[in-house]
């Protein structure tokens, strides 16, 4: 109770206090979680969007080999890419291990299965709706895709927000390929296992509560411009 | 629509978000080390003089010893700085660095729930501490993760002549994890577990815990720091990295450590130049 | 006005078309011309949807052909399709104009002009800049037909376009239906309403139960049906 009590109160000093510290590590937080969404989004939604519309033999299989990606480990994804990015890896010579852009690899990794999983699953409806009058457009598969994506847009705003708080909330596989580095790969998750494992748990819990009102603001963000855009487009 | 704001903005900016830290940055070595090192704060005191002097900034990525030693075999470190003396001198003698020089020491304390249930305080001897313990198959938390500090709990059992896995899952539980969560696991199971007194003298949560035993010559621990071989990882900050182990064991460096204190208690004791008492 | 080779007549032999175990069309042969609005009627269930997706290639038949007077790929890109619920996208009324002229191909500039044109020919030119999705249920069928319009097709394929709207908006659709048949565009539209299709037939075909059993220019079919079961159905007798 005393440790919630001062959790709480931490919580609010971090926030109010504008830690200089705190606040680096909450930019590269975002910087990393954003720019993984990026990456992930530019291979997950078209990958999710063709999904939907298009019909080939093992499509099936491919649908449920995704579905089950979603569920990777983190730590395995974290490991993977480790041995991939490490000096003595196939892809080391771009020194790229316990550096932002490992960790910005690690999320995007883990949340591409995600975002094509969810956005195969809201495309599909819309594709049983379009279907027809594309083709009669002469639109085919390919040509749906942009068009199905644009149309989606704020049901994909969703699951984007799916992605970013998974990335957001990764420990396991950022602590591996980023290593946790003072002032150049600690993450607000990394920096709450840490305080975790050195027992200040008021501190690990107050970094935490101030993660989660940075996930729920960006959430909130996007909601409001959706409410807006949605309002507008019906 | 997308792709085509795909190719105007967002692929180049995203090229430039992932290869960006590694291109264009500030002078810079990786340091692999252990977890004892960087939690008990000693490199949060140290290293920024170091890179005040030398313009050279230090990434500490912070692990058991065993683990450290390893990212510098993948050459993924440019300097390691463990204490696991068996292990550091493997790795020097397989040629993947080196070499050893000696930095710092400090000891291992073992700490233990106040109603002390295998009765070992006061004993002052480390090896008959665990002898009880096990008697008395009272819960031991071990870290179980090829850190120096699980090499020099297991030394300590051999010296006993117990071998602990036999009571594995019962009254010997080893975590896999660093220092700071097998404190953790000790804190709230009331269990016996042999730290490092630097972690210990910065853990928080400490409960009832307590030092039960220390002072044993037995419970010497040294640090040691290599550079990682250059001629097998090419791209290995040779200059800078070596530039760092000289400073750590010149009178700048081992002042520095002298310095840093908790509560003022001195955490660590610098001996570059000096033998080591016990190994 | 029309390129050198027009896509009609428009010929369909032997047709039949199944799901499953289900046959909906059997042997269906009609041809379809130049000139005034062709109206498939029947009653509900007779095939005439089906029949319009089969001719306008979204459907392919189990058995039979459709023969164009052009080559097929030239046949798809000069006919166009209005469907009973419209699916507009999730765009501006004018983005929704737009988006098939972009997909045909239409070059950048002649797009706007093209768009406003058939905006203003369904009068929704006042609301381009407004969410298609937004409009009344009379609107959105007028913003299809100007979608549809705005390709210029030679052939304009309507199913039961104003099935679920009020007499005011089923007004409306007739007069753009008209419009553009005075333009020179062919229109083959279904409907199950026979006033309407007294109003803009200048032939008829009539199906009944997957076949065609009548086709006829519209003042002789509404006179002197020739078959017993359209005698029954205009007189609101037959139902199924």
């Amino acid at each position: 109770m005393q440790d919630l009590a001062s959790a709480f109160t931490k919580a609010f000093g971090l926030i109010l206090s504008l830690d200089p510290a705190v606040l680096a590590i909450v930019a590269l937080s975002l910087r990393v979680s954003l720019s993984a969404l990026v990456l992930a989004a530019l291979i997950g939604l078209p990958m999710g969007a063709l999904l939907a519309v298009a019909r080939f033999p093992g499509r099936g299989g491919v649908i449920t080999l995704i579905n089950a990606l979603m569920g990777l480990p983190p730590v395995v994804v974290g490991l993977l890419i480790y041995l991939l990015l490490s000096r003595s890896g196939p892809l080391g010579s771009f020194g790229l291990l316990f550096t932002p852009g490992a960790m910005i690899i690690a999320q995007a990794v883990l949340i591409t299965p995600i975002l094509a999983a969810l956005t195969r699953q809201v495309l599909e409806g819309m594709w049983e709706e379009y279907a027809e009058q594309l083709r009669s457009f002469g639109a085919g598969p390919w040509r749906a895709v942009p068009t199905l994506l644009w149309d989606g847009r704020f049901l994909l705003l969703t699951v984007l927000l799916a992605g970013f708080g998974r990335a957001a909330a990764e420990v396991g596989a950022v602590m591996v390929v980023g290593g946790n580095i003072e002032g150049f790969t600690r993450l607000m998750t990394t920096a709450i296992a840490l305080e975790t494992s050195k027992g200040d748990l008021p501190l690990a819990l107050a970094l935490g509560m101030v993660l989660m009102a940075i996930v729920l603001g960006v959430n909130a963000l996007a909601q409001g411009v959706r409410g807006i855009a949605a309002r507008w487009a019906g | 629509m997308v792709t085509r704001i795909a190719r105007r903005g967002v692929l180049p900016l995203l090229l430039a978000a992932v290869t960006r830290p590694a291109l264009a940055q500030q002078r810079s070595i990786t340091l692999a080390s252990t977890t004892s090192t960087e939690q008990s704060g000693l490199f949060g005191h140290i290293l920024p003089i170091f890179t005040r002097e030398t313009g050279i900034a230090v990434r500490v990525v912070a692990l058991g010893s065993g683990q450290a030693l390893d990212i510098g075999r993948r050459g993924d470190a440019d300097v390691v700085l463990v204490h696991d003396r068996a292990a550091e001198e493997r790795f020097v003698a397989e040629g993947f660095g080196g070499p050893r020089r000696h930095v710092m020491f400090n000891d291992f304390v073992i700490t233990g729930p106040a109603a002390d249930p295998a009765r070992i305080a006061g004993l002052g001897d480390a090896v008959a501490a665990l002898s009880r313990i096990a008697a008395a198959r009272a819960p031991f938390i071990s870290r179980g993760d090829r850190s120096g500090t699980h090499a020099a709990e297991l030394r300590l059992w051999q010296l006993a002549g117990i071998d602990p896995a036999t009571g594995r899952g019962q009254w010997y539980r080893e975590v896999g994890q660093g220092m700071g969560p097998a404190l953790n696991t000790a804190a709230a199971q009331g269990a016996y577990v042999l730290a490092d007194r630097g972690t210990w003298l910065s853990f928080r949560n400490r409960q009832d815990q307590r030092i039960l035993i220390e002072g044993d010559a037995r419970l010497f621990n040294q640090y040691g720091v290599m550079l990682v071989n250059a001629q097998r990882h090419p791209h290995v900050k040779a200059a800078d990295g070596q530039r760092f182990i000289d400073w750590l064991v010149s009178p700048a460096g081992q002042s520095a450590i002298a310095a840093y204190r908790i509560n003022g208690e001195q955490l660590f004791f610098p001996n570059a130049d000096k033998p080591e008492p016990v190994s | 006005m029309r390129a050198a080779a027009s896509i009609l007549p428009l010929r369909a032999e032997g047709l039949c078309f199944s799901a499953g175990d289900v046959e909906i069309l059997r042997d269906i042969s009609l041809t379809i011309t130049a000139g005034p609005p062709t109206m498939l009627i029947g009653a509900n269930g007779a095939g005439k949807s089906v029949l319009l997706r089969l001719l306008h290639g979204l459907l392919k038949p189990s058995a039979g052909r459709v023969f164009w007077a052009c080559p097929p790929e030239h046949a798809a890109r000069r006919q166009a399709m209005v469907f009973q619920r419209p699916v507009l996208l999730r765009r501006s009324v004018l983005a929704n104009t737009l988006y098939p002229l972009t997909l045909a191909g239409v070059a950048s500039g002649e797009r706007l002009t093209r768009a406003e044109q058939a905006l203003a020919l369904v009068g929704l030119a006042d609301r381009a800049a407004d969410a298609a999705r937004k409009l009344s249920v009379g609107q959105q069928q007028r913003l299809a037909l100007a979608r549809a319009a705005a390709l210029q097709p030679e052939l304009l394929f309507l199913d039961e376009p104003s099935a679920s709207l009020d007499p005011a908006a089923t007004r409306a659709v007739e007069e753009i239906v008209l419009k553009l048949a005075a333009r020179g565009t062919k229109i083959v539209m279904t409907t199950h309403d026979l006033a309407q299709a007294r109003r803009l037939a200048g032939d008829v075909v009539f199906l009944h139960r997957g076949s065609v059993l009548e086709q006829a220019p519209a003042e002789a079919f509404f006179r002197q049906p020739a078959s017993a079961t359209a005698r029954a159905f205009l007189r609101g007798e037959l139902v199924w």
